[in-house]
């Protein structure tokens, strides 16, 4: 069936079969594949995406079910090509990655989460990326990504959404999420 | 090492520039390689432990839409080679897909090909497959039993190696020492599980005679077994080394996927893909770690000094063998840690079991073997009533004691172990760290203390090849490096594995800009293919620092003796007589000088201005021979890896007696790895394996039942660390160099996870020793820990 979905503000349109996630159609039939299968039973958050702005399992969720949300993919999130956001740059900064396999999944929760709350303590970074399992860093530099980004972010005069969704207050999408107690 | 003048690159905290495209989501993995025509594999899974395969049909299958072929055992057995063994065990045949016979649960049966992933899916569970049940095993001590059933009856046992070392004077030791104690511990069968399955897909070009492949790989010597197994010439495989790897750490090795999808890619005329799902890689990736049980017993005196060692490491290697028998070796070159023992007695055993197959994992072997010696060091220290970190202090090889021979045969090369140890106390205040265990156990909870000291032998040859299979002559592993510099001044070199995360592309350019002294951003890194490779070993036995950039600093070495040649003959002087700064060649007396272009312009354009005999072109080449390791073992000795870091964990570890999920509070490393090279990269190494540590000792385990059945199969079961169960690390820095590589540095790669396991189980049982119970076995799960203390509250009630 037809699906015309919101994709890093651009519609995409597709012909794909109902069963199909939407992680396999973000990769197959729009070709970004900077989305990744890790184990596609919403445990790793290596698929993660951004629906309406939060991290959201792309691997549980069917293409069909995205319409009418904006979707957002790592792709989305370089201000240009060739050039990084402070996220992005932040995570170079600390060396927050090896392999690079998780870490859009890990770049899209922490801009999410810094959309959302301008000073997150340490807690509130490690609770935010506890959804994404990084096999490579132990976290470490991860965390220090975050805190790096966040206070590059403050300094910066980047518009970021007001009173927004806190981590684990904000409305959900209708699509499922993952997440591990 | 001697006269290195002061480090400009090296050691300095410079970005990793691999990171870019991986934050960009520009990272370019088997599964996003585009190729035309492009057909899908899925595999059978067999659903019994072991069974005679009585018959295979097909028929509903190739029906089904898109379907193009499905491929059974004996058909793919015929046209290829069995998978290659490590040892010489030629009746434990592999095939990748199982023939006549299923070894395990899991094992791939037949491969289905399709248009989609989906389509082969939905038609692999058309196949009807009859079975005849057999007698399995999966017991380790069990598949010891000569009585049990072969998993290979052509073998004729489950013994793949059964090979007991005797170093020094073992009896004569035990004798003379007044206390002797003796334990059991077992580690459970883990992985490094990375986030990426393994992956690969293959395209064959019959006029060109060509088979291309592109995999998520780590593994030696990887193109010369696909070209064995099917049969076709080396220079005919051409593996695309400039695909990024989504985390490895041992485990990618992938030969059986990668002779599956290149013979289909042959039969059917088209490119085809296998990239296994979360299910394939957990149940029959053939990616499991060590499954290992030690009896150890040490020989000790009253002040806690160990003299000598015995121990018997029983490990169950899974259905087929590879290389996986070999990690039984690799320890053999840290056999004592870092301690004086005098002599050890080593029994390596080796079973077949009806799990599936091991794998290479980070530190291949030398996670498990760490944590049997250090809690042998533990136990001594309760048993002569000291301070554990005392009696590590005792036993441990003093820095004037370097290079020390160890009773198997290695020298380790450096170290301050005592120095290291003095930091991390004094950085954690070991008494105060004391103090809040108390407090905490006063509070009502469960707390405890870790304890870890270990070596990370690095720089990777493969002596254990031949310790252990006398008809392996291997005595190189070697690596190499090319640079070029092109007729516009630009530098390019070439290295020849593929990116899994450790910053090989950093490492060089900073080697050589370094030597060079030019700014290493400036130099290009490339990843040629197989074909147009130097030789290889791949990123394994944490040996890139050293040998990777040991070939990048030699070539770069040799690039400088060619430019400074080309001046001299210019300005008509001795080379020696020269100086090289920043690429411009000068001679103050004669007062000349050349610039970088000026050499450029003489390489590339001026042959008539070469010294005589001189190449022209600017290009130089080096393969670089591991330091140390050059001889085959002798009297069951040998020389393993040529470096030796030494790593020192403290860990405080608390937790409700009820609950028993233990939180780590503090976790602090010493960690000296001689001279860092890129320390972002060192710090995230040590980071990474101390998280993988977390899960070997507390969360990890592919478990089977009685039945053979794999109840870990997914990451609902089978747990992998979160940033939650992950403590921040503080790391105390200490470098020892290397007196055998060019800047002194060590390996790091498996660093951190070598010793962790260790602390952690130190720490849960410093926590639960007043209970007067202890836990034996990895991991030590959440379960584990509450139902062993409800037990002995019970046991006390009544």
């Amino acid at each position: 069936m037809k699906v015309r979905l919101n994709v890093n503000r651009q519609l995409r349109e597709a012909d794909i079969e109902p069963r199909k996630t939407l992680l396999d159609t973000l990769r197959e039939d729009f070709l970004l594949v900077g989305c990744h299968a890790g184990c596609e039973h919403g445990v790793c958050g290596a698929c993660t995406v951004l629906i309406d702005g939060e991290p959201s399992r792309s691997c549980l969720m069917f293409a069909v079910q995205a319409d009418g949300y904006e979707i957002t993919t790592i792709e989305g999130l370089s201000p240009a090509p060739g050039e990084l956001s402070i996220v992005q740059d932040a995570f170079c900064e600390t060396h927050g990655l090896q392999c690079g396999f998780c870490t859009p999944g890990m770049i899209l929760t922490a801009h999410a989460l810094l959309e959302g709350n301008e000073a997150p303590t340490r807690e509130d970074i490690v609770e935010a990326i506890s959804g994404n399992i990084c096999r490579c860093t132990g976290y470490g530099q991860i965390v220090e990504a975050i805190e790096h980004a966040a206070d590059r972010l403050r300094k910066t005069n980047v518009p970021r959404k007001t009173g927004g969704a806190a981590q684990g207050e904000a409305a959900q999408p209708d699509g499922p999420r993952g997440g591990r107690s | 090492m001697s006269n290195v003048p002061p480090l400009k690159f090296v050691s300095s905290n410079r970005r990793v520039r691999e990171d870019r495209r991986f934050v960009a989501g520009q990272g370019r993995y088997v599964a996003d390689v585009a190729i035309e025509g492009l057909l899908h594999i899925a595999v059978l899974p067999s659903q019994y432990p072991a069974a005679r395969i009585v018959s295979i049909d097909a028929a509903e299958a190739m029906k089904m839409p898109g379907v193009h072929y499905v491929l059974k055992g004996e058909e793919l057995a015929k046209a290829t080679e069995p998978l290659m063994n490590g040892l010489d065990t030629p009746n434990v045949r592999r095939f990748p897909l199982a023939v006549g016979q299923v070894r395990y649960v899991g094992e791939w049966v037949v491969a289905v090909v399709a248009e989609t992933r989906a389509q082969a899916e939905d038609a692999a569970e058309k196949v009807r497959v009859e079975y005849e049940k057999l007698p399995y095993v999966i017991d380790s001590e069990e598949a010891y039993d000569p009585s049990s059933p072969p998993v290979h009856a052509a073998h004729g046992s489950n013994l793949l190696l059964d090979k007991t070392f005797v170093w020094g004077e073992v009896d004569k030791h035990f004798a003379e020492s007044p206390r002797h104690l003796s334990f059991r511990v077992i580690w459970g069968r883990s992985s490094t599980v990375p986030i990426e399955t393994f992956g690969v897909a293959a395209k064959w070009d019959p006029w060109r005679e060509i088979l291309d492949v592109w995999a998520s790989i780590q593994m030696p010597k990887y193109s010369d077994q696909i070209a064995r197994c099917l049969r076709i010439p080396l220079n005919n495989v051409r593996v695309h080394q400039d695909v990024d790897v989504g985390g490895s750490y041992g485990v990618k090795r992938g030969i059986k996927q990668t002779v599956i999808v290149a013979h289909l890619a042959r039969l059917l005329g088209r490119p085809v893909r296998l990239i296994e799902d979360r299910l394939d890689n957990m149940r029959a990736g053939d990616a499991h770690g060590p499954d290992r049980i030690f009896d150890v017993e040490v020989a000790f005196d009253n002040e806690g000094i160990v003299k000598s060692m015995k121990m018997r490491a029983l490990d169950n290697v899974g259905a087929y063998a590879g290389r996986s028998p070999f990690q039984l070796g690799k320890p053999i070159g840290a056999i004592v840690g870092p301690y004086k023992i005098q002599s050890v007695k080593y029994h390596a055993v080796s079973v077949t079991s009806n799990k599936a197959a091991q794998e290479a994992v980070r530190g291949f072997g030398q996670a498990p073997t760490n944590y049997a010696i250090e809690t042998a060091i533990d136990k001594v220290a309760a048993a002569v009533s000291l301070d554990r970190i005392e009696v590590r202090r005792r036993n441990f090889i003093r820095s004037e004691e370097f290079p020390y021979l160890i009773p198997s045969g290695t020298r380790y090369d450096s170290g301050d172990y005592h120095t290291v140890v003095a930091k991390v106390l004094a950085h954690a205040d070991y008494e105060g760290l004391k103090r809040e265990r108390d407090q905490l156990r006063a509070s009502g909870l469960c707390a405890g203390i870790g304890i870890a000291a270990c070596l990370e032998p690095s720089g990777g040859n493969s002596s254990f090849e031949p310790l252990l299979n006398e008809k392996n002559t291997t005595t190189t592993w070697m690596d190499s490096c090319r640079i070029n510099v092109d007729g516009l001044g630009f530098v390019t070199a070439t290295i020849h594995t593929t990116s899994s995360g450790q910053g090989h592309e950093t490492l060089a350019a900073t080697v050589i800009g370094e030597v060079l002294e030019i700014d290493p951003d400036q130099i290009r890194i490339v990843r040629p293919d197989t074909l147009s490779s130097l030789p290889s070993n791949s990123p394994v036995g944490s040996r890139m620092a050293i040998m990777l950039g040991g070939a990048a600093f030699h070539a770069a070495q040799k690039l400088k003796a060619k430019i400074v040649r080309i001046a001299a003959h210019q300005f008509g002087c001795a080379e020696k007589d020269v100086t090289y700064e920043g690429g411009t060649v000068s001679n103050a007396a004669l007062k000349k000088k050349l610039g970088w272009m000026e050499h450029v312009t003489i390489a590339h354009r001026n042959f008539h201005l070469l010294p005589e005999g001189m190449e022209p072109g600017l290009e130089v080449t080096h393969v670089m021979q591991v330091p140390t390791g050059t001889q085959l073992p002798k009297d069951g000795r040998v020389q393993m890896y040529p470096c030796h870091s030494f790593e020192f964990h403290l860990v405080l570890v608390a937790f409700d007696p009820e609950i028993g999920k233990p939180e780590i509070r503090r976790y602090v490393i010493g960690h000296d790895c001689g001279t860092v090279i890129n320390p972002h990269i060192v710090k995230g190494m040590t980071l990474g394996g101390i998280a993988h540590g977390i899960g070997a000792s507390l969360l990890e385990e592919f478990v089977y039942d009685s039945e053979g059945q794999m109840l870990t199969q997914s990451f609902m079961d089978y747990l992998l660390p979160s940033s939650h169960e992950v403590p921040h690390v503080e790391i105390v820095h200490h470098c020892t160099p290397s007196p055998f590589t060019v800047f002194g540095q060590k390996g790091s790669g498996e660093s951190g996870y070598l010793g962790s396991p260790a602390a952690i189980s130190g720490a849960i049982n410093d926590a639960v020793a007043p209970l007067g119970i202890s836990f034996s076995k990895l991991p030590i799960r959440i379960a584990a820990i509450s139902d062993a203390i409800a037990a002995a509250k019970n046991k006390e009630k009544a």
